[in-house]
């Protein structure tokens, strides 16, 4: 791998909190190449979206250092490298879709026209041409993370940070926001590197270049299964042979961490 | 409008009702088409205008001094809520004394307020503005900062990923956010400003104002009962007028 877009080097993180310290992440060493789709899983607690949030600088590393290209997480985020994308879609309920969508180029001080532009081709992109002018309570859980997936695309950050985005959904629309997702992906030029947080194995394998299985706290790397399942991939990927193999055999794995404790 | 009619028919009939249930003289409680029937009485032995014209001019006089006091009030408020968010410390030192602010009664305040700014020289309304917004500041205080506060961590954590300024993090996302408990806040502060505004009438002696109204009528209550019931019911006016001037705004503001 040549220069890798995201290096943990040995990163550990305890949160002071008031029942004691708690040992989130330990002795975590990754190297996250550009362009690259990971999914990262693992059981609740063990430190997935502490891994997250020290890429995007919302937390500090205790020990060990996390590198961006090659600057500090707080650099990175000054540069606009992050978008991010929650469980929830966190949209602000004052402003319409759009504005809402136009919100990060607004901060970034584009030209209005720009921005209504962009935001435009944005929406249409993950299927809400019509609903620029709603507010979020108009739409439905789906179509709000499709929205807050517009959002951080907008304006076209390097590294994308996905925290469960689908966990709330439904398994059909679930399944059909997996594969817009990844062709969004696929086709963006340059396209994105993507840090995806997910309790869903089959979700793991269908998305991803590597799946970074953690086993439980405190949360360490268990292994990286690599996915060497052809792109673009499709419907049918998940009926492929391949496919179950490689479902299988992250579940061994994430069963391997929780006998070994 | 529906509802209104039935509200009024229904109140109607519990006025007359209980009259009539628990035999209450007229001297107690008046018919309510007696109540009516003053409005029409012409004022000052009979050359006056009609006693509710007169009773909406000082209506009027109460709620310029009400807005008043809401107006300097709601900024005090709002800047103090500022502040509090901006250095807790302040809070933690200061809130004390707000809360203690409110609890001491404002009826005692009142007239030392009144006396004290009137030996000081001061117009009589300045210091019906200042017992306003006394009770004024307090609420928006409290609501403000609550809303300051109530953006969620996570509307948070994208501004910052969006390297958002403090101040375009204030303007895009705490202020808006805060509209709503900013504006629960604005319709208590509505009717505590009229509160003040006509505590603040009744020692100082006033001209005008509703106030002045209560304290003549409940002297002649004995000959003419309906006055100061119309007296109450004015002033009830004032402060639904008020409240429904604040929620219209709410309706043009807070967009969702
Ligand atoms: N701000 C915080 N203060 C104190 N402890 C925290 C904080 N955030 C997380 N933790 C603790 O760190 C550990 C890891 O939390 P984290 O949220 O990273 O787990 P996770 O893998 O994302 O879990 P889940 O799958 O349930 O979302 C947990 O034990 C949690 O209690
Ligand atoms: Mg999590």
């Amino acid at each position: 791998m040549d220069t890798p877009i995201i290096e943990f080097e040995r990163v550990s993180k305890i949160y002071q909190g008031g029942a004691g310290p708690v040992t989130a992440l330990h002795d975590v060493t990754l190297r996250i190449a550009a362009g690259e789709f990971i999914a990262l899983i693992g059981p609740s607690g063990c430190g997935k979206s502490t891994l997250m949030r020290l890429i995007g600088d919302l937390e500090q590393p205790s020990n060990g250092t996390v590198r961006i290209k090659a600057k500090t997480p707080d650099q990175a985020r000054r540069d606009r490298d992050y978008g991010i994308v929650f469980q929830s879609p966190v949209l602000y309920d004052w402003r319409t879709i759009r504005k809402n969508v136009e919100l990060p180029l607004e901060i970034m001080g584009r030209p209005k026209e720009q921005r209504h532009q962009r935001a435009m081709e944005l929406l249409k992109l993950v299927g809400l041409g019509d609903f620029g002018d709603a507010y979020p309570h108009q739409l439905s859980g789906g179509m709000q993370q499709r929205a807050s997936i517009a959002r951080a695309l907008s304006f076209a950050p390097s590294i994308l940070l996905m925290d469960e985005p689908f966990g709330a959904l439904d398994e059909i629309t679930r399944e059909r926001l997996q594969l817009e997702l990844l062709s969004i992906w696929w086709e963006a030029e340059p396209r994105p590197t993507v840090i995806f947080v997910t309790h869903s194995i089959p979700e793991a394998v269908f998305l991803a270049d590597r799946v970074v299985v953690m086993s439980p706290r405190p949360g360490r790397v268990q292994r990286v299964v690599e996915v060497n399942l052809a792109r673009p991939r499709a419907f049918e990927t998940r009926e492929d042979p391949q496919f179950f193999a490689l479902v299988t055999e992250v579940r061994e794995c994430l069963r391997a961490t929780e006998t070994a404790g | 409008m529906l509802p209104v009619i039935g509200l009024v028919a229904a109140l109607l009939l519990i006025w007359e009702g209980s009259k009539l249930l628990f035999g209450i003289s007229d001297q107690r409680l008046p018919h309510l088409g007696d109540i009516v029937a003053t409005m029409f009485t012409r004022t000052q032995g009979g050359n006056g205008p009609l006693l509710l014209v007169q009773m909406l001019i000082n209506a009027w006089a109460t709620l310029r001094v009400a807005m008043g006091g809401f107006f300097i009030g709601g900024l005090l408020g709002f800047g103090l809520a500022l502040l509090f968010m901006r250095m807790p410390i302040l809070e933690r030192g200061l809130m004390p004394y707000v809360i203690g602010s409110q609890t001491v009664p404002i009826l005692a305040i009142a007239p030392m307020v009144v006396v004290s700014l009137g030996r000081m020289g001061a117009e009589p309304w300045v210091a019906k503005i200042f017992v306003a917004a006394y009770l004024t500041f307090f609420p928006v205080t409290i609501g403000m900062l609550r809303g300051l506060r109530s953006a969620s961590p996570q509307s948070l954590d994208l501004m910052r990923s969006y390297a958002a300024s403090s101040l375009q993090t204030f303007w895009k996302l705490r202020l808006p956010a805060s509209l709503p408990y900013l504006f629960a806040s604005l319709k208590i502060a509505a009717s505590a400003s009229v509160i003040g505004a006509i505590v603040a009438e009744l020692p100082s002696g006033s001209s005008e104002g509703i106030g002045v109204m209560i304290l003549n009528a409940a002297q002649f209550y004995n000959s003419r009962p309906p006055a100061l019931y119309l007296a109450i019911l004015v002033a009830g006016l004032i402060g639904v007028v008020f409240y429904g001037l604040v929620a219209l705004a709410e309706r043009l503001i807070v967009k969702r």
